[in-house]
């Protein structure tokens, strides 16, 4: 019930949307009835259009992303823990950071083609850096008495860093994931409009260059909509990875 | 001056003319040790104690240690200590608990290590929860409870790995004034019960006299031990804090620390 209330304001958008259309208030062509929308979307369902699209899609994000968060999250706590790692890499983590990612997407192209590996290359450098700085400022900030008392209690130092400062990081670096994910869906999307022949960015782009505006519009809505779906999943899992913070 | 035959009856732990330099991470070094040697019995009760900042944590931290030692020698049961080790246990004066591990999973992590076998180490780890008064709160996480049930967490974390000396940098200065009471007299019980050689840090007279056999009592800085002052109460007496030996006892280690806590104070005001 209070999940219908708060998302109420959605409601009132899909039927201010549907008259809108329908009273011609604006062009149909600039925004077709939602239930058009809605009934393009069922078609292209059917049709298996969406799905393997969508899998193709899910894949580059995927395997991306995972990579981003493994290499990510082991150079950062490399970084925070040894001094000459952070003084090699530090500088260029700091320029390349604020750098436009998207920007990477004709060089990616270039290296790896029209395909799956050009993906997963940009969605990987573009998502790793908010991983890395994430991880990095976690570790950073692990408690000199928690890692000495792991080492008292016999632990190695690899097996501290794992014990200790892993676990110490975590907070941070699961923040950091979370802005990597929503890249990761920017990065996704960009490149598939730009360069691609499969996925759902791709599929945008060539319902919109056909004049199919419905279906167009179906899915933008299924990538806002699966964005959404996985910020929430992700909120979710972090919860429970950090129910000890209470 | 028997050094160096650690088993029979001789010190187990033994400094030797060891400096210490502090080196922040910006501005000058600042000397904290100088020239501190000073010997611990096996199963003795030792105070380190001084002003806030005369390197007593430091001297702890030496030898658990944590830091290394760079002029002088520390030995520990004969042997020049190499970094830490489960022989020397540590109770931290903020908990130093694991916060994403239940007070169960904290008491385990040093048994883990040690490699009984697993029903072996709950059990062992459940006596230990039960010896600190924490029966029932197992599966608490340490953001769960109270400073005086974190603090009981570490120590049940600390003896159960069964260490030979007992490493306690200002255990109780955490905790309310009631809490410390209570746990003073609760390690105190758990130290006659089976005892243990203890390096116990603290900047409360009291607190030093009421629990240790000998306090050694530090200068400002930079720290050298002034002098070692023998207690001898009977701590079997529950009402031995009211006696007037007792008071007398404070008095007297109180006026040696005295001038170090001004010495201490008026270095931070004139920098």
């Amino acid at each position: 019930m209070s999940l219908l209330i708060r998302y109420l304001p959605l409601v009132f958008l899909a039927a201010g949307w549907e008259l809108a259309a329908r009273l011609g208030l604006i062009s149909q062509l600039a925004l077709p009835p939602l239930s058009h929308v809605a009934l393009a979307w069922l078609e292209m369902l059917k049709s298996g259009e969406l799905l393997a699209n969508g899998a193709s899609s899910l894949w580059r994000g995927g395997a991306g992303l995972g990579l981003a968060i493994v290499v990510g999250a082991a150079l950062g706590i490399a970084m925070a823990w040894w001094q000459p790692v952070n003084a090699a890499l530090g500088p260029l983590v700091e320029v390349l950071y604020p750098m436009p990612k998207s920007a990477l997407i004709p060089v990616t192209v270039l290296w790896l083609g029209f395909g799956d590996g050009s993906k997963i290359l940009l969605i990987f450098l573009g998502c790793m850096l908010p991983v890395t700085l994430g991880a990095f400022n976690g570790a950073r900030g692990s408690d000199q008495a928690l890692v000495w008392s792991a080492r008292s209690m016999g632990a190695s130092p690899l097996r501290m860093l794992w014990d200790v400062v892993v676990p110490s990081a975590l907070p941070e670096m699961l923040n950091g994931i979370r802005t990597a994910l929503a890249l990761a869906f920017i990065l996704l999307v960009s490149a598939e409009l730009i360069v691609a022949r499969e996925g759902l960015g791709y599929l945008i782009g060539f319902l919109g260059a056909n004049g199919t505006y419905d279906a167009m519009f179906a899915v933008v809505l299924t990538v806002a909509f699966l964005g959404f779906a996985a910020d929430r999943a992700y909120q979710t899992l972090m919860h429970r990875l950090l129910r000890w913070r209470e | 001056m028997q050094q160096h035959n650690a088993g029979s009856g001789g010190p187990q732990i033994v400094i030797e003319g060891v400096n210490h330099l502090y080196r922040p991470p910006a501005g000058r070094p600042v000397l904290a040790l100088e020239d501190v040697s000073l010997q611990v019995r096996p199963r003795e009760f030792l105070a380190l104690l001084g002003p806030s900042g005369c390197g007593k944590s430091t001297l702890l931290y030496l030898i658990g240690g944590f830091l290394p030692t760079e002029t002088g020698r520390i030995l520990f049961d004969g042997a020049p200590i190499a970094g830490p080790g489960p022989d020397r246990g540590i109770v931290f004066q903020h908990f130093a608990l694991f916060p994403w591990k239940t007070v169960r999973a904290n008491v385990l992590y040093a048994l883990e290590k040690m490699g009984p076998p697993r029903e072996q180490r709950a059990k062992r780890a459940q006596s230990f929860i039960d010896l600190v008064g924490l029966t029932g709160f197992e599966d608490s996480y340490p953001s769960q409870l109270s400073g005086g049930m974190k603090q009981r967490t570490a120590i049940a974390r600390t003896l159960a790995i069964d260490p030979k000396i007992l490493l306690m940098d200002e255990p109780f200065g955490a905790l309310d004034a009631q809490t410390r009471h209570l746990m003073q007299s609760e390690l105190l019980a758990i130290w006659r019960k089976s005892p243990k050689t203890v390096v116990f840090v603290t900047h409360d007279v009291q607190e030093a006299v009421y629990l240790a056999d000998r306090v050694a009592v530090m200068t400002a800085r930079p720290g050298r031990i002034k002098t070692i002052v023998d207690i001898r109460l009977d701590k079997s007496d529950p009402n031995v804090a009211k006696s007037s030996a007792f008071i007398d006892t404070v008095d007297q280690v109180w006026g040696l620390v005295r001038d170090e806590a001004i010495k201490a104070q008026e270095a931070r005001l004139s920098p």
